[in-house]
Order: C-alpha cells, then sequence, then structure tokens
C-alpha cells in the first residue's frame, strides 16, 4: 500500500523538545485510611516517553487519575505548560483538562461500547468540534463540512494504527487487543500535548504487545507526542521509556533512567518483595 | 458506488450519505408514494387516527433523544407535552399571535422547562431519577389544573381553528389538510433527529450513556450534556404538545396526566431505544393498538358477544402484555426485528 505523507499532526503541545510540560509537587491523595498518594513529585518533558511503573496498588492509576482529573489530590500541585502559560490541573475539571490537550487511555477499557470504531475516534475529535444545536439538525452546510474535515485526521489515526478493517464495527464485537487499540486511537485524535496510557499493553500477548510498543513508538518517534505511560512489565518499560518514575505504596521511590532505576536497590526490594509476596 | 462486492466509496461524503444503495433509496420513494397516496387510501376515520400517530411520532423522537440516546430515563412526558400544549394554546388564543410564534414559543418554553427539571439527572441516575421526573409529571399537571390564570379555573381551553400563513389548515377537508401539515413536521423532526446522531453533539450525547468518565477524560461537559438532552428532547416533545392543541382544538389536563408518559415510554421500548427509525415504529404500533382492537372486537360482536363488552379491560391487558413481551424477546424492539428482515433480504438464499 502506498503510504501517504502524514497531514496532520498529532502533537498538540507548543512547546519544544526538552522543556518541562508537566510538574507535579507533593500530590496526597487518600481513599478513607488508604494514601494511594503520598507526597507524590515528578515532572515530564516534552518530547520523551516517561514510564510509572511499580507493583499493584502501588498508585499509578490514582496518580494518572489525578493528572486527568478523575480524582482530585487533597493536597499538591500538578503544573501543566502550554506553551502559553500554567495551569493547576489538581483543581480542574475532566473536560477542562482534556481541552488543554491531556489525553488518556484507561487500564480497563473505557470505550463507547455502542458506538462504532469510527464514531469513537471521532469523540476524540469533541474538543476540536462546534456542536451548534440547528447546523447539527440540518446537517447539509456546516455540519457536514465539520465532519468530513475531521474524518480526514481520524482516517490518519485509522492507518497508523491499522484498523481500517474494522472502522465501522461497534467496538463491543472486536477483540480486547484490537479495543485496546482503538481506545489508543481515540486519546490520539484529540491530537494530545501529553498522552497518558494506563496499562496500554495489560492483558495482551507477546504479538499483541510487540505491535502495541510498535505504535507507541511510532506515535513518539514520527510524531513526536510526549507520552506517559503505566506499565507493569519492566522489560517493556526499559525497552520504551526515556525516564522512569517509580511507585510503591504512594511513595516515589526512585526516578531516573531506565538503567539508573534498574540498579536501584530500592526498586529491586519493592519488586522482588512484590514477587515474594505474590508468590 | 455499489458493486457485486460490496459498496464503494470515493469520498467521506457519499460514505456520510443517510442511504447509499439502490434498495434504500427505492425503499425511501415508497415510503414517500405510500405518504402520498394515504389520504386517497384510508378513510377519514383512519386518517385521523394516522395524524394522531404523526404526533406521537415526533413525541416519540423527542424522548428516544432522551432515553434512547443520552441514558437518561424520564417519566415526565405527560407534564412535558402540557407545556407545550398549554403555551401555545395560551399563545395563539390569548395573545392572538400568528401560529408560528405561539409554536416556537412553546418549543422553547418546553425546552427550558425541560432543563430545569432535567437538573436532578446531574447528581441522579436510573430509578432514582424516574422519581424526580415524576415530580415534573405532577408538579406540571397540577399547575395546568389549579392555576386560575391559565386556564379560567377549569383545567380547559378552547384553541381557534389553526391558522398557517393566512391558510385556515382544516376549513376543507379537516383530516387530510391536517395530515399535510402534521406529515411535513413529523417529516422534518425525524429529519433533524437522525442528523442530530451524526454530528459531534448528538455523538456527545451517546457517549455520556457509554461512559461518562471516558466522555468527561475527552473533553465533553457531562453537565451541560445531560442538561442539553433533556432541553433538546423536551423541545421535541414541546412541539408534539402543541400540534396536539390545535389538532384537537381543545387542551385540557386530563390528555397529559402519567399514563401518557408511560405511553410514551412503550413506544420507544417497542420501537426500538436509541434508533430514530423505532420510534416511528414504536409510535405507529401503539396508536394502532387501540382501534386496531377495537376494529377486532366489532368484526366478532355478532358471533361472541362478551369479548365486545370486556374491551376496555382487554386493551389494558393486551398494552401491558405487549411491553412485556417485547422487553423478553425482542428489547431491541420493532427496529431490530425490520433489520433482521432486510438483512434476511439482502444476503437471500444464503442463510447467514
Ligand atoms: N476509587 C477508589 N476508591 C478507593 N480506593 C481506591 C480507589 N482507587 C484506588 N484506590 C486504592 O488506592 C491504591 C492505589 O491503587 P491504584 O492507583 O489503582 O494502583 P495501581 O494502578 O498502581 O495498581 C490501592 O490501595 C487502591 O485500592
Ligand atoms: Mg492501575
Amino acid at each position: 500500500m502506498a503510504s501517504r505523507a502524514y497531514r496532520h499532526s498529532l502533537n498538540g503541545s507548543l512547546l519544544e523538545p526538552g522543556h518541562t510540560l508537566l510538574e507535579i509537587e507533593g500530590v496526597v491523595l487518600a481513599f478513607g485510611g488508604i494514601n494511594a498518594l503520598e507526597n507524590v513529585g515528578l515532572s515530564a518533558t516534552q518530547g520523551r516517553i516517561h514510564a510509572v511503573i511499580g507493583p499493584n496498588g502501588a498508585g499509578k492509576s490514582s496518580l494518572l487519575n489525578c493528572i486527568s482529573g478523575l480524582y482530585r489530590p487533597q493536597r499538591g500541585r500538578i503544573e501543566l505548560h502550554t506553551g502559553q502559560g500554567r495551569h493547576d490541573l489538581a483543581t480542574m475539571r475532566p473536560h477542562r483538562i482534556a481541552r488543554l490537550g491531556v489525553a488518556r487511555s484507561f487500564q480497563n477499557i473505557e470505550l463507547f461500547s455502542h458506538l462504532t470504531v469510527l464514531e469513537n475516534l471521532m469523540l476524540g475529535r469533541h474538543v476540536h468540534m462546534s456542536r451548534r444545536l440547528v447546523p447539527s439538525m440540518l446537517w447539509f452546510g456546516p455540519a457536514r463540512r465539520q465532519e468530513i474535515a475531521h474524518r480526514e485526521l481520524v482516517e490518519e489515526v485509522v492507518d497508523l494504527l491499522q484498523i481500517q478493517a474494522v472502522r465501522h464495527r461497534v467496538v463491543s464485537s472486536l477483540p480486547y487487543g484490537v479495543q485496546k487499540r482503538v481506545e489508543l486511537g481515540r486519546a490520539l485524535c484529540m491530537q494530545p500535548a501529553l498522552l497518558l496510557l494506563d496499562e496500554p499493553m495489560a492483558g495482551m500477548n507477546v504479538e499483541e504487545k510487540e505491535d502495541m510498543a510498535r505504535f507507541i513508538l511510532d506515535v513518539h518517534e514520527l510524531r513526536g507526542v510526549t507520552v506517559m505511560l503505566i506499565e507493569h512489565d519492566m522489560n517493556v518499560v526499559m525497552d520504551l521509556s526515556d525516564r522512569v518514575s517509580v511507585l510503591d505504596f504512594g511513595r516515589l521511590i526512585a526516578d531516573g533512567s531506565p538503567e539508573e532505576v534498574r540498579n536501584d536497590p530500592a526498586v529491586i526490594e519493592a519488586y522482588l518483595g512484590a514477587e515474594a509476596g505474590a508468590g | 458506488m455499489a458493486t457485486a462486492t460490496g459498496i464503494h466509496h470515493r469520498s467521506y461524503r457519499s460514505e456520510l450519505a443517510l442511504r447509499q444503495t439502490k434498495a434504500e433509496r427505492l425503499r425511501l420513494a415508497l415510503v414517500v408514494l405510500g405518504a402520498l397516496a394515504m389520504p386517497f387510501v384510508v378513510n377519514v376515520y383512519w386518517l385521523s387516527i394516522v395524524n394522531t400517530i404523526l404526533i406521537a411520532v415526533v413525541g416519540a423522537v423527542g424522548l428516544n433523544i432522551l432515553v434512547g440516546y443520552t441514558g437518561q430515563i424520564s417519566i415526565g412526558t405527560g407534564g412535558f407535552l402540557a407545556v407545550g400544549a398549554f403555551t401555545s394554546a395560551i399563545v395563539y388564543e390569548r395573545a392572538q399571535l400568528p401560529a408560528v410564534v405561539a409554536i416556537a414559543a412553546a418549543v422553547l418554553l418546553t425546552a427550558a422547562i425541560g432543563a430545569f427539571f432535567g437538573l436532578p439527572a446531574l447528581r441522579l441516575a436510573g430509578f432514582y431519577l424516574a422519581i424526580a421526573t415524576l415530580a415534573a409529571q405532577v408538579i406540571i399537571v397540577f399547575v395546568a389544573r389549579r392555576w386560575d390564570w391559565l386556564t379560567g379555573g377549569t383545567g380547559f381551553i378552547d384553541v381557534r381553528a389553526f391558522e398557517l400563513f393566512g391558510w385556515e389548515v382544516g376549513a376543507g377537508l379537516f383530516e387530510v389538510e391536517w395530515y399535510a401539515v402534521l406529515l411535513v413536521v413529523a417529516g422534518l423532526a425525524v429529519f433533524a433527529a437522525r442528523n442530530l446522531f451524526r454530528t459531534d453533539l448528538g455523538r456527545s450525547f451517546m457517549a455520556v450513556r457509554d461512559q461518562d468518565v471516558a466522555a468527561a477524560a475527552m473533553g465533553v461537559n457531562v453537565t451541560r450534556t445531560k442538561v442539553m438532552a433533556f432541553a433538546v428532547s423536551s423541545g421535541f416533545i414541546g412541539l408534539a404538545g402543541a400540534l396536539t392543541a390545535h389538532y384537537t382544538q381543545t387542551v385540557s389536563w386530563e390528555r397529559f396526566t402519567l399514563d401518557v408518559s408511560i405511553l410514551y415510554l412503550a413506544m420507544i421500548i417497542v420501537g426500538g431505544l436509541g434508533t430514530i427509525a423505532g420510534s416511528v415504529y414504536g409510535a405507529a404500533f401503539m396508536s394502532l393498538l387501540p382501534p386496531v382492537l377495537t376494529a377486532a372486537s366489532n368484526a366478532v360482536q355478532g358471533s361472541v358477544p362478551t369479548l365486545a363488552e370486556q374491551l376496555p379491560a382487554l386493551q389494558v391487558t393486551v398494552f401491558g402484555l405487549v411491553i412485556v413481551l417485547f422487553l423478553i424477546f425482542e428489547p431491541r424492539g420493532l427496529n431490530h426485528i425490520w433489520q433482521r428482515v432486510k438483512d434476511y433480504g439482502r444476503t437471500w438464499p444464503f442463510r447467514t
């Protein structure tokens, strides 16, 4: 198949690579007696893949939920730099955060299950679309032009993720691995400034994992999207990421390059401890 | 382009068209022809029933926008129909404004009141929301009955003949002329609703229904979307109420009680939740059920007189039975049955 030149940038950030995109400081989140996050601080850099790892229950998903506004931390700052200003995400509602260009996938797939793949991806365009009632009901004119214009970017994502064949299928009828891919696609359609992926490879077989890793690298290398990724599997993380933060029982126990983190005694302890506990 | 191997589109524009195959366009042509032939084929009695169906279509489409497409339950339909009917009647009758203005006022006011009574949906869902919308039903009908200024203390308003841009609708052949008007309005309502769900606004309704957390994470303002869905849905229902007022030339609170709310819910369940076509089928089915039962019992009156006597009880029983049977055997409604028939025809003689 002839490859087309990219016509749309999928990276929604105005920052130059190397600048600080996200600064998290002193974040505390507790559920009843459980401290899901205790004074967590880290920062993500434009143009990098940043992994957050740690044993089950370490607070990884909670951290992502705080960034995207689904959880509200009791204390701390989560600052997003857009190139036009700074925004404290810790006090914003989720849909406002999405409008700043923070896109995400979920650990347990949260697609719009009755809608087709295309409709799900088009919802990724929501923040970029206008939705006035009367033109929508008339269809002919502005509404149709808008649908067609946004469809072009969506098709580029469809090509990138190789889901052409299932475009018109209802997502709930698709296999798990494909659904995971559609969820990545939906987030990409937002042209994110920051892409948050919560265990994008969980529950996949080796082949599907390799595909997904390839897609994430494509998104990052070819399209310049900054990725913050949660992953359980150490090996995957070491291959993919530029920087790794390690959580254990809600605390940040290490933060650095993959090599630094791999050899950090505290990390080895946490992982061995978790394995011993699980085994 | 349709070929033996399927439909091949050359532009997104052609792919986004509602009707793509020859069969689909042929069916549309048949429906249009049938609609045009209707007044010449059926008698005045049945044409009046068709007219009530056309009004019900507008209301059922509206309710389906809220319940089927946005996943917010409402049993306040009767109340919202009342708002539309009383508003249009008062603006037309007392203020002596043109019918179009009266109907527009009815649509807008019902949308606003619907949005207001939709506010509990921001906190409540399912059964609790149903009870909250029941409050809308009860309060609105109570106001219509008791507010003297509104109805002069009687609960009734008589409405003068319907005049549309100088044309007195129904002055000649009453049912036929009304059929023409209602067909156009119902057609436009269906067209508008179909379009809504091809665009971002309608998709955001469905996103809230399927996964509100993910919707928020995609930038959908869930609060706003729910209120908007209540407003749009109520706007359609208000239009149906206004049409009832002008068509029947009288407005009385007794037409807008809780059983009307249940009837409309039955229409969209039987027709198919979350489909526009289903709203049409359901409105037709539930509106035809009583007259068909009456006709049937009249036919057997000579041979089985007891059956004809039991007709009112029979109607209620059949009504309940139909809903239960659909919920059990075809929860996706008449629309899904029709989809299967079409699929069968398309792939015949191959079994799928
Ligand atoms: N919504 C919630 N309600 C109560 N406890 C929660 C909630 N979300 C997370 N937790 C708790 O917070 C801790 C961290 O969970 P989570 O962030 O999901 O971990 P991870 O993603 O690293 O496996 C766990 O103890 C979990 O039980
Ligand atoms: Mg998790």
